[in-house]
């Protein structure tokens, strides 16, 4: 990186892609040409940087500059002016929506401040592709201190005293799941990175993958040291191109340089990584089903134990973990076990990785450390509600997860704490609601996923989730009685009991959650047939004002039912018993005289 | 799902052979070679999944199996211009659900179904993970975001859409 005097790095994740970033980093190579700047200017693709409201992102250094939602059509100007002339671009820098300043450095905006980033810690930073950038930033490091210096069992202790728990959802003792694993004698055993984030809303693992490859590289290397195996799988969603392409240079790159391979740094270690592609069923993030999966089967689960450290691949002890989990160990083995410790809470040391989305105004990925409260992540680094609307709940762990409401906004945020608040950590999705969001509806939409993934193994899902499904699709066409409710709670919980993965075990959460926190909602779906929110249509009624009504028949001629009569220059009406609630009326009345009911 | 039957050409099947042998003929590696076959015919009719298990050694039903327990693998050959929403959480609090049925709407189309000139599919998925665009569209490679209802009819006629 010496010789440049400057660097422009263009986010190049899948959210700022989608958005032309790929065109800006083209521009930017053209232009710099042109001026004959591309010899002490680079421009690196990097990974996510996290804000990904405000994308496409440019971040210029040394100066720090923060570009936000740029624009192929914007590169000459920048170049122009701040590389050429030494003048910020002021239209581009993000302005803060409380004071209404213009912010330079990302330091300074309320997004970053309150992160801390150690499995994002390169992403945004370096260019994915270039496996030097990634030695530079103290990359292998780790495996070249483990390999030289550290027994096996020295690296799990490490692991263990650090604390760290899978980040994957379970929150079971990362170190302890390494000790079972090397505690099995066999001629083979295996080291499984679990990348089939299957989590609606959660993007994390992708974002690390595509920003930061090769700490999961790094840290799978040191796993198979720790465990005894020489071989490493990735079980990747199909789903995720540019992942699977920069893991597999990232893979390339490491073979090159024998950090993967036979005699790895000069020892007696040998290790491999190979990928497989998932093909999209959610229930594979279980880790029996993703192994039965890998083994080219159906990805059902079956019941532990034996647990995979027993009999996992193809019938070896194999050490399962979740992407994020690995992009912690190499940093937990260069700082020790006691330093990760002083991060976070006692019971849950480190940073989580969060997906904040929703009706939130800074929607985006966020590392924070553990014990943080649900108030400063939706309101200080998530910007608060869109709209200037109201909070309503906010939806964690995806569908095993439960809503969590205003009087959670406090509760520090841990696996443990979040359990026992009625929801739980999951892979780090956060799905913000506010008032539009019609809570029943959501604990249907999130039973209408589980219907889909479910593998169809145990009865109790396969045939206890749909009826959950139904009965809520009944409550939510105004057919719900108060037994209804009660029958979602039993149903719910026998379903809890008695399921025989995590999916079934943890699905019926939306539908409790949900009950517990907006017990009134429910109550106003059945006895009143009524929808606050206005999102279950069969409850609603379009209802013409009469005071407002001009009789101009506009409502009357885009009714696609003929629902709505009434003569020329008189009220008009619409009949309920014809409407189809498309909503086309109100968009076309001019004099605000419908509304919703 | 509807059943539909087409006679694979000679070369067509020996391409899947090459793909089948590619992987050593190996059972477990049946998702890899269904990926690849799902590359190079765009769906997974019956007759690719009898080559299939005869090369493999396996039962048809086992590979039938597995083509309809992963949501990656379709039996139906996608259109011209496959759709695909997103219909994640964080799409879906911000309205895909309006926006799938305006599409629904325009193009008759149930998710799931091709249009019967072979031009548009309809299809949903689970979260591409650009958040920050919500809701998200995709057609073919093409992503657009924070699509609205009426900006539907827009998207459809850049692909020569005519009501």
């Amino acid at each position: 990186m010496a010789k440049y005097s400057m660097h422009l790095l263009v986010c190049g994740g899948t959210g700022c892609r989608s958005a032309h970033s790929a065109k800006i980093t083209e521009n930017f190579k053209n232009e710099l040409d042109a001026s004959n700047l591309s010899e002490t200017i680079q421009v690196i693709e990097t990974g996510c940087f996290g804000f990904c409201e405000k994308g496409p992102i440019v971040k210029i250094m040394p100066d720090n500059t923060f570009y936000t939602q740029v624009k192929p059509e914007d590169i000459k100007e920048i170049v122009a002016e701040h590389l050429i002339k030494g003048r910020k671009v002021t239209r581009l820098l993000y302005i803060d929506p409380e004071k209404k300043e213009k912010i330079e450095d990302s330091k300074h905006m309320g997004f970053y401040r309150k992160q801390l980033r150690i499995a994002l810690r390169n992403c945004g930073f370096i260019d994915p592709e270039n496996i030097d950038e990634y030695i530079a930033r103290e990359g292998y490091e780790a495996l070249g201190r483990c390999l030289a210096e550290m027994t096996p069992q020295d690296v799990i202790n490490i692991v263990k005293e650090s604390g760290l728990r899978g980040r994957g959802g379970g929150g079971f003792p990362t170190g302890l799941k390494w000790e079972f694993a090397s505690k099995y004698q066999a001629d083979q055993k295996y080291v499984v990175c679990n990348a089939d984030e299957g989590d609606p809303g959660a993007f994390m693992d992708r974002s690390i993958l595509e920003g930061d490859p090769h700490s999961v590289i790094e840290a799978m290397a040191i796993c198979g040291y720790a465990i005894g195996a020489t071989k490493g799988l990735v079980y990747i969603r199909a789903e995720y191109p540019l992942a699977i392409k920069r893991l597999q240079i990232a893979i390339k790159q490491a073979r090159e340089y024998g950090l993967l391979g036979k005699n790895i740094l000069g020892s007696n270690f040998e290790f491999d990584i190979e990928l497989r592609y998932g093909a999209g069923a959610f229930v594979c993030g279980e880790e029996t089903a993703l192994i039965h999966s890998m083994e080219g089967l159906r990805g059902e689960p079956t019941v532990k134990p034996p647990f995979p450290a027993e009999s996992g691949y193809w019938g070896k002890p194999t050490n399962v973990n979740n992407v994020e989990t690995f992009a912690n160990i190499p940093v937990i083995i260069l700082k020790g076990g006691k330093w990760f410790r002083s991060i976070g809470t006692e019971k849950s040391p480190g940073t989580k990785v969060f997906a904040l989305a929703g009706k939130i105004n800074n929607v985006g990925l966020i590392e924070v450390p553990m014990g943080i409260t649900l108030r400063e992540v939706i309101f200080e680094i998530g910007g608060g509600i869109k709209d200037g609307k109201k909070f309503k709940a906010v939806q964690t762990g995806g569908p095993s997860g439960g809503c969590l409401t205003e009087k959670h906004l406090d509760t520090p945020i841990e696996f443990d704490t979040l359990i026992a608040a009625g929801s739980m950590m999951g892979s780090g999705g956060m799905i913000v609601m506010d008032e539009d969001d019609c809570m029943v509806a959501v604990a249907k939409f999130y039973l209408e996923f589980t219907v889909e993934e479910s593998c169809g193994k145990c009865a109790p899902c396969r045939i206890g989730n749909k009826r959950l499904h139904e009965t809520l699709e009944k409550i939510c066409k105004g057919n719900g009685t108060r037994e209804d409710i009660e029958l979602l709670q039993n149903m719910s919980r026998v379903i809890k009991d008695t399921a025989l993965c995590g999916l079934g075990q943890t699905s019926p959460n939306p539908v409790l959650s949900t009950i517990d926190n907006f017990w009134d909602e429910y109550i106003e779906h059945v006895d009143q047939k009524k929808c606050r929110a206005g999102v279950c249509k069969d409850l609603m009624q379009y209802v013409i004002r009469a005071e407002n009504c001009v009789g101009c028949t506009a409502c009357a001629r885009v009714c696609p039912v003929g629902a709505i009569s009434g003569e020329r220059k008189s009220v008009h009406k619409i009949d309920p018993a014809i409407c189809i609630k498309c909503g086309a009326c109100i968009e076309k009345c001019k004099f605000d005289a419908i509304f919703i009911q | 799902m509807a059943e539909s039957r087409v006679a694979l050409k000679r070369s067509e099947v020996e391409q899947l052979k090459a793909v089948c042998r590619e992987f050593n003929n190996d059972p477990g590696e049946l998702i890899n070679v269904l990926h690849k076959a799902q590359g190079i015919f765009g769906y997974l009719p019956a007759e690719v999944q009898e080559v299939v298990a005869q090369e493999l050694n396996i039962p048809v039903a086992k590979v039938y199996g597995v083509v309809t327990f992963y949501s990656f693998f379709t039996m139906i050959p996608r259109g011209q211009y496959p759709i695909s929403l997103c219909t994640g959480t964080a799409c879906y609090v911000r309205g895909a659900d309006k926006v799938l049925d305006e599409f629904k709407r325009l193009l008759k189309l149930d998710v799931g179904e091709t249009s019967a000139d072979g031009k548009f599919s309809l299809n949903c998925l689970r979260c591409v993970g650009a958040c920050g665009l919500a809701p998200v569209v995709l057609v073919g490679e093409k992503t657009y975001g924070r699509v609205s209802p009426d900006q539907v009819r827009e998207i459809l006629k850049e692909y020569g859409y005519e009501v």
